[in-house]
């Protein structure tokens, strides 16, 4: 889901409002020209489907989670490799034609900081500097990777404020949504991407925050997804959210709202326990905002608890901290927010997971 | 000082006020002179540091090679090395503009990386022509404020460059804020201006910015073995200050020239304090005998000097910031000499430069005083109250041993090496020399009159017999007059021996009928072989010579050499003082090339030595086999024979194409062909004679600031002339008027105070042009050798020097004659009786 940061950075210092809604190839009711559609019927094949899609508009690889280090003190931390396909430059015999520009986000949520450490690259695609790989899971720039081999994944990052070195082990095989990975965002199907998850992951690895280096273990969720036009035309951001369930099993959810918060589209998928996974209609899944916290930097208000109404259960979501608010206006002008939460049921938490809600900021000028 | 004193010493400058609006002019003109070249240099170095700086932004260390670049291969080794934080690619390219004579500098940059080195040249999308991935786009180019205030179309326009022979269109998407106001560029996606340019695979620097903790002696040490031969690991200052250098030499010149219109400024104080301190003896006499004492008397007298020199001085500096605003807005900011281009300084003030100016200022009013001032204070006030004692003071010493060891000291100093690229030991033989002259003036007086007998004519007697018994009058009048009779013969002379050899190396580097230029040689566009072809086989045509030009840079501490590759031994001649232009390789096998004399002095190379070349990243040796003349690179230049470059290289480019017209074809037949042939493609067709035009202009333009100094200089010289002989004439009144008892008609002592002029003038003119001669001699061989490492043919200006000093010495009696003219309208009777 995380098309809108994209766009965003690709407005990199551009003094271009990086304000919804300004996300890629949402601007144009018909197909963005020269990128393949997404289709439905077209199931996932494993391991290519793991690696990238060049030909696809945008794709990304994120990898959010929470982690308990040797002391008991829990943080959330999240990466995300982005890949755009921007169709330039693509006869050009250059080694710097801009034909992929790979982006990476890394955030730590760490409640003793009381708001997001984060940082952000971007490059064009330039082996060995940086790039996506087909075939298997690659992405990388410069030394921050997310990476398969063998067994398990791995990602480094390294900012000057935070750094995390971590191994993501599989619980079981990945999990498509949608329509055997075919994941609609809007009424009209041509609004669509790829979509598979990986709940569940086994987390384990080091930490560095303030200038110490923690051991931690956790668990973590991949999702990969890749489209060529995501968002659609009216809506102006979306909530989302992805969970690892503690009966093992795994919920995600997301809704696509307009400017006015109306709902035009929500889906999810939901395994419980060991389960086999059953895709949320529309009808199943109803996001009703709660708590609102207003942003002192921005001013901008998220509602940072809700209430989910998922296939006829009454669920709350509660956040690890207030302050998950990613205010990057300074580099990419992108502000929203992403974070670490919890989920209960009852009064009873039943996993964890993140949240992310875009498109709830001002338009803004840098 | 009391009022009462200051009423005495102060006033007195108001009472002559010709004299000292003269002194004050003359002080003016020299701190203005000199302010103005401070300040325009200054200015215009600040702003090509600043673009130096902004182009390196925060990089620790560049990577820099020829001006065709090197391979960028080099950029993904480096940009992986752990000493290296951040790397920056820049494909830098001038890329002509069509219909324009001036270029653009394009950087090709990674929009994503130069943010983080160079953020001064991040391109700004404008949102609404952008679009998405604006920064990327491969036909956007963004604009820094000032290429798009000369350019004219804005954000949302085209911009027209030449790429080759093909003239592209860019869409302009936004600008380059951080540019500031005075650099002219463009930015635009590196892989877009590598596929423009026919650059892919090449970019021309490399930006580092080094990993925390590394410091950049250990990283150069570290990262130089990864480096192709050619390619140099610099500090951004290292490259500001070989700009800097280059230009260097030139400012000092200029410099030397305002110092030395300040100097003529002191003697003119000088002479007129002198002449003032004669006439008003008993007054200043009176004064000590009612009890002022001796140093209050120096004081005074020091205190004129210093009003003079500050009012001057302030006045120069008006003047200086004034003169250096018109030259901004006229010639730019190099003076005409070419060294900044791209850079529009503005005019700032330099409080710094302005007091040290204002401050010379005053020290050239204090020293011009001085003497004046000790001979007064030193008489004594008995002797001095004798009134006829006048002549006392203007009897000259002879000063010969002193004037021989200056003479001597010079000729020794001129044998002396540059001190960093100066010729400090050249100025200063050039001063001992002028002041060796004007010692040697009473010698050569006295020897004069001696020689020239005074004959039947009455006026001519007494005239003799006056400077003869008073040489000290010649010597008064005519320092001034020696100094820039000197100066001005020898720029003269200098100016016009570097002209006539420019213009013979001219006919040397231009013997065919006709020129293509694909643009000026560091430019974008470029010939390719078929355009060539074409060209040969246009009827008329007889035979071709392509030229390429690139820049190769040999070693880290010196600007890059210019490489110009043609056939040579089959070619056009080389303007050789050295070595033969025969093509043979020697037993050794190396094939030859031919050096510049810059490239000689610079490298310390001769005839015979091997010589490693970069081409396309790999070393080559070359056997020099001549030296020759290059009046166009100052920091000097190679030339190799076309196929060897090519061979080596692989690159089948021109810059430019000689043409020979077939025998008994009309070029201008020929030219209309090819004109008709390459309708449209951007391509210069000049006549040699078009060329010379417009390269002797630019040598004109050059010394244009020359001859304003001359021309002060020579001013200066007849106010002296003029200021001396009115206040002589004024002390003189007794004598006159005793003359005219004896007969003479008011006429006639207007006749001989002409004659004494002209007779004084003539022979300060005649010693001011030995002298000239022999400054002109040290310009040629030691300053511009040393400054500029080229040498030239002695050309004497005859005919000019000649009607040069017959004017001077007209002029010179004319001045006599009216600054005379106060004193002989008294009436005889009255200037006789002041005696009694």
């Amino acid at each position: 889901m995380r098309a809108y940061f994209a766009a965003a950075l690709l407005c990199l210092g551009s003094g271009l409002p990086a304000a919804p809604p300004a996300p890629s190839g949402s601007n144009n009711e018909s197909d963005p020209p020269g990128y393949p559609p997404v289709v439905a019927g077209r199931p996932l094949q494993f391991p290519a489907d793991h690696g990238a899609h060049p030909d696809y508009r945008t794709e990304w690889w994120y990898v959010t989670g929470w982690v308990t280090d040797e002391d008991g003190v829990e943080r959330g931390f999240q990466v995300t490799f982005f890949r755009v396909r921007t169709r330039i430059g693509e006869d050009n015999p250059s080694r710097f034609a801009p034909r992929q520009l790979i982006l990476a986000h890394a955030a730590v949520a760490d409640p003793a900081e009381g708001r997001l450490l984060h940082a952000e690259r971007g490059e064009r695609a330039l082996d060995p500097l940086a790039g996506a790989a087909t075939g298997h899971t690659r992405a990388w720039i410069g030394e921050w990777a997310l990476e398969w081999s063998q067994d398990h994944y791995r990602a480094s990052v390294d900012a000057d404020s935070f750094a995390y070195d971590l191994r993501f082990d599989p619980a079981g095989p990945p999990l498509p949504n949608g329509q055997d990975g075919f994941s609609q965002k809007a009424p009209d199907p041509r609004h669509a991407s790829y979509y598979y998850s990986r709940p569940q992951l086994g987390v384990s690895g080091t930490l560095r925050v303030r200038g110490k280096t923690h051991r931690v273990t956790g668990h973590a969720w991949l999702d990969h997804e890749w489209s060529s036009a995501y968002l659609p035309e009216k809506a102006r951001g979306w909530d989302w959210i992805g969970i690892n369930l503690a009966d093992g099993g795994a919920l995600m959810a997301f809704r696509m709202r307009t400017a006015t918060g109306e709902a035009t589209w929500t889906a999810g998928t939901l395994r419980r326990g060991n389960e086999p996974a059953r895709a949320l209609a529309p009808a199943q899944v109803t996001f009703i905002p709660g708590r609102r916290w207003r942003s002192p930097r921005t001013g901008t208000e998220y509602p940072v608890e809700w209430q989910l109404d998922i296939d006829g259960r009454r669920l709350q979501l509660q956040p690890l901290m207030d302050d998950q608010e990613l205010d990057s206006r300074r580099t990419t002008g992108a502000v929203y927010w992403e974070g670490a939460v919890r989920l209960v049921e009852n009064g009873r938490e039943i996993g964890r997971g993140y949240l992310e809600m875009t498109g709830y900021g001002e338009r803004l000028r840098m | 000082m009391n009022a009462g004193l200051r009423h005495v010493f102060l006033a007195s400058l108001a009472r002559r006020r010709l004299a000292t609006a003269l002194s004050l002019l003359a002080i003016a003109l020299g701190v203005a002179l000199g302010l103005a070249v401070q300040l325009i240099h200054g200015a215009a170095l600040d702003e090509f540091g600043r673009g130096m700086r902004l182009v390196a932004g925060e990089a620790d260390l560049q990577v820099m090679g020829p001006r065709t670049g090197f391979d960028d291969a080099l950029y993904v080794l480096l940009a992986q090395r752990p000493e290296v934080a951040d790397a920056s690619p820049i494909l830098e390219v001038e890329a002509s503009l069509p219909q324009r004579d001036d270029s653009l500098r394009v950087f090709g940059v990674d929009a994503l990386r130069v943010r983080r080195v160079q953020p001064a040249l991040m391109p700004v999308p404008e949102a609404e022509v952008a679009g998405e991935f604006g920064i990327f786009a491969a036909d956007g180019v963004f604009l820094s404020p000032a290429a798009q205030a000369a350019l004219g179309p804005g954000t949302g326009g085209t911009l027209a460059v030449l790429a080759g022979p093909r003239e592209e269109h860019l869409r302009i998407l936004g600008s380059v804020p951080g540019a500031g106001r005075g650099q002219r560029l463009a930015v635009m996606d590196i892989a877009a201006a590598q596929r423009l340019f026919d650059q892919v695979g090449r970019v021309t620097r490399i930006d580092l910015r080094l990993a925390q903790g590394v410091d950049r002696a250990a990283a150069i040490e570290r990262l130089r073995p990864l480096l192709p031969p050619g390619v140099e690991l610099l500090a951004p200052e290292a490259a500001a200050s070989q700009v800097a250098g280059l230009s260097r030499a030139y400012r000092v010149n200029l410099t030397m020239l305002a110092a030395i219109a300040l100097l003529t400024g002191g003697f003119l104080v000088f002479s007129t304090q002198l002449l003032s301190v004669v006439r008003r003896r008993q007054e200043l006499a009176l004064l000590r005998a009612l009890g002022l004492d001796r140093r209050t008397l120096l004081r005074g007298l020091l205190a004129e000097g210093a009003l003079l020199g500050f009012v001057g001085g302030l006045v120069g500096v008006a003047l200086g910031y004034a003169l250096s605003a018109l030259a901004f807005s006229i010639v730019g900011a190099d003076l005409g000499a070419g060294y900044f281009e791209g850079v529009e300084p503005g005019l700032r003030f330099e409080p710094l430069a302005t007091a040290v100016y204002l401050v010379l200022g005053v020290a050239a009013g204090v020293a011009g005083a001085w003497l004046p001032a000790r001979e007064a204070s030193r008489v004594a006030p008995a002797r001095a109250l004798r009134a006829s004692d006048d002549v006392e003071v203007l009897r000259a010493r002879p000063r010969g041993p002193a004037a021989l060891a200056s003479l001597g000291l010079a000729l020794l100093l001129c044998l002396l090496p540059p001190l960093g690229g100066i010729p400090v030991f050249g100025y200063a033989a050039i001063a001992l020399i002028l002041a060796g002259s004007v010692l040697v003036l009473p010698a050569v007086v006295r020897l004069a009159m001696r020689a020239l007998d005074g004959g039947r004519f009455v006026l001519l007697r007494l005239a003799h017999a006056r400077l003869a018994a008073a040489p000290g009058q010649v010597v008064v009048a005519g320092a001034g007059v020696v100094a820039s009779v000197a100066l001005a013969a020898a720029m003269a002379i200098m100016v016009s021996s570097f002209r006539t050899s420019v213009d013979d190396w001219l006919s040397d580097v231009l013997p065919a009928d006709l020129y293509l230029r694909a643009s000026s040689s560091g430019a974008s566009a470029f010939l390719t072989p078929e355009v060539i072809a074409q060209v040969a086989a246009t009827p008329g045509v007889s035979s071709v010579q392509p030229v390429r030009f690139d820049t190769l840079r040999l070693d880290e501490a010196q600007f890059p050499v210019t490489l110009i590759a043609r056939p040579v031994a089959e070619g056009a001649p080389v303007p050789l003082v050295e070595g033969d232009a025969a093509s043979v390789r020697g037993a050794d096998g190396l094939p030859p090339a031919w050096v510049s004399e810059a490239m000689a002095d610079l490298f310390r190379l001769a005839v015979g030595d091997t010589l490693s070349l970069p081409f396309g990243g790999a070393p080559h040796r070359f056997r020099v086999a001549g030296v020759w003349r290059d009046y166009a690179r100052q920091h000097g230049a190679v030339l190799v024979e076309l196929a060897d470059y090519r061979a080596l290289t692989n690159d089948s480019r021109s810059n430019n194409v000689a043409i020979r017209v077939a025998p008994g074809v009309q070029a201008e037949t020929v030219a209309a062909a090819l004109q008709a042939q390459f309708v449209g493609r951007n391509f210069e067709l000049a006549a040699p004679g078009e060329i010379r035009a417009t390269t002797l202009a630019v040598f004109d333009r050059t010394f244009l600031v020359t001859y304003l100094m001359e021309a002060v200089a020579i001013l200066i010289g007849l106010f002296g002339v003029s200021t001396s002989f009115a206040a002589l004439a004024t002390a003189r009144r007794k004598e006159f008027g005793m003359l005219r008892h004896l007969g003479l008609t008011r006429r006639d002592i207007g006749r001989l105070l002409a004659l004494e002029g002209a007779l004084g003038a003539a022979v300060g003119v005649a010693v001011g042009l030995a002298a000239g001669g022999a400054v002109a001699l040290v310009l040629v061989e030691v300053v511009n050798r040393q400054s500029f490492h080229w040498s030239m043919d002695i050309r004497l200006p005859l005919a000019a020097l000649a009607a040069f000093a017959v004017t001077l010495v007209l002029l010179a009696a004319v001045a006599a004659r009216l600054s005379g003219y106060q004193a002989m309208r008294q009436s005889a009777v009255l200037a006789v009786r002041e005696d009694w």
